[in-house]
């Protein structure tokens, strides 16, 4: 499978001078496989991705782990909604009460935009799931449910054999006492055990952290922590703070990279990159 | 192995940052997890014991009523919330591995996830004043 990250800046889109290398779209990651389109989020950079997106794709799968406006802002400038001729499903989240379609349509609707849900000419199909375990074309998928605020989901796809496991906000630190020494109650570990690349929230430092607990985001650190635990092979690491410059990332990067044990590939998200996994 | 639903990950959690005695279980009652204030009452300690089948908690502490008498595991609150998925309520005497008896109020709840997902339950208890 090809992934491409289009966007992975947290909370907010940033783009500026200072934020060249990075990016300052919102998380949107898409995944091919043959005439498989699968979206993970419609951040802001879920525009650019439709604008260029292959025309022979007759049917797209929009998997969005929550609601929060960064990982859905994109969505209604995404080009082929308004292409009758592409089958588009958007998977997203249960809530306790309101259906995935009523919240959707918060942000398709005036004032905030124009254009309602039901008069998108794609006729999108829209799908709840849970903690669910569901296939697209030749993915296998689960989703479960995992610590940030509000209904929040992250998805392993596994192809073959291969794992790519994404959880862009989460906060595992939150719900285990013993962090990271307790896999059975680690939020997220089934997702992510043995991935072959994860991309996993890495929003503060340590010592921003410390005043933001509850928030529903990770340091840096304790990505690395569930990343060690987990095992994974390779890991992302994303939801980039708004203020963050290159600069900082770099740094911030270099001393996790120095202070981590076991030497696993890590890398910052970056708009533009692509991997290839077999 | 495979992590807890994120619904008894923070029960968990929140159990092990209080200082009221909580009990946790999942669907068939097996005890996932007590906290601090629940060993000094039951007088054992999670490290020790682990997790626990319904049959062994529900008769260990031999809960009995005012009487005397032994009660039906069926009785007590926590394995009524687990049947009715409803919130539950009760008082009665427990001897604890220390072999005190102990009157105490239960309180349980049942965990509903999103949505609608029964998960399990979680007991609040204390040493009643109405002895
Ligand atoms: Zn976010
Ligand atoms: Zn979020």
């Amino acid at each position: 499978m090809k992934i491409r990250i289009w966007g992975c800046r947290g909370s907010l889109p940033s783009p500026g001078p200072e934020k060249n290398i990075f990016g300052g779209n919102t998380s949107c990651v898409q995944i091919t496989h043959n005439k498989t389109c699968i979206i993970l989020d419609g951040g802001s950079g879920i525009q650019r991705l439709g604008i260029g997106i292959d025309q022979s794709i007759t049917k797209i799968d929009i998997l969005l782990t929550h609601l929060h406006i960064d990982h859905i802002m994109g969505l209604g400038f995404f080009q082929p909604f308004y292409n009758p001729n592409i089958t588009i499903n958007i998977w997203g989240p249960s809530a306790s009460k309101e259906g995935l379609q009523q919240r959707l349509r918060r942000y398709f609707s005036p004032p905030i935009f124009p254009v309602q849900l039901k008069e998108l000419p794609s006729k999108p199909n829209i799908i709840e799931i849970n903690s669910s375990q569901f296939e697209i074309d030749d993915f296998k998928i689960t989703s479960e449910y995992v610590c940030h605020p509000g209904p929040t989901v992250g998805y392993r796809l596994q192809l073959g054999d291969t794992v790519f496991t994404y959880i862009p906000d989460h906060e595992p630190a939150l719900g285990a006492s013993d962090y990271p020494n307790n896999p059975e109650w680690t939020s997220g570990y089934s997702l992510a055990k043995d991935a072959d690349l994860l991309i996993h929230d890495a929003q503060y430092k340590t010592s921003e952290y410390t005043s933001r607990v509850g928030w529903g985001h990770s340091s840096f650190a304790d990505a690395v922590k569930f990343a060690e635990l987990t095992k994974v092979k390779k890991m992302l690491l994303f939801h980039h703070d708004p203020l963050h410059t290159d600069e900082t990332l770099k740094e911030l990067f270099a001393e996790i990279y120095r202070d981590q044990h076991q030497k696993l590939e890590l890398e910052l998200a970056q708009e533009g990159n692509i991997y290839f996994l077999t | 192995m495979s992590s807890q639903q994120i619904e008894l990950i923070l029960s968990r959690q929140l159990a092990d940052s209080l200082s009221i005695p909580v009990f946790l279980v999942d669907t068939n009652g097996t005890l996932l997890f007590y906290n601090e204030p629940a060993e000094e009452i039951l007088g054992m300690r999670y490290e020790e014991t682990g997790s626990m089948p319904p049959e062994e908690w529900s008769t260990k502490f031999q809960p009995q009523s005012n009487d005397g008498k032994i009660l039906d595991p069926s009785e007590l609150p926590l394995v009524q919330t687990l049947k009715e998925k409803t919130p539950s309520h009760g008082e009665f005497w427990i001897k604890s591995m220390n072999g005190e008896m102990l009157k105490i109020s239960v309180t349980s709840y049942p965990i509903i996830g999103r949505p609608s997902r029964f998960l399990g339950a979680v007991a609040l208890f204390w040493k009643s004043s109405n002895t």
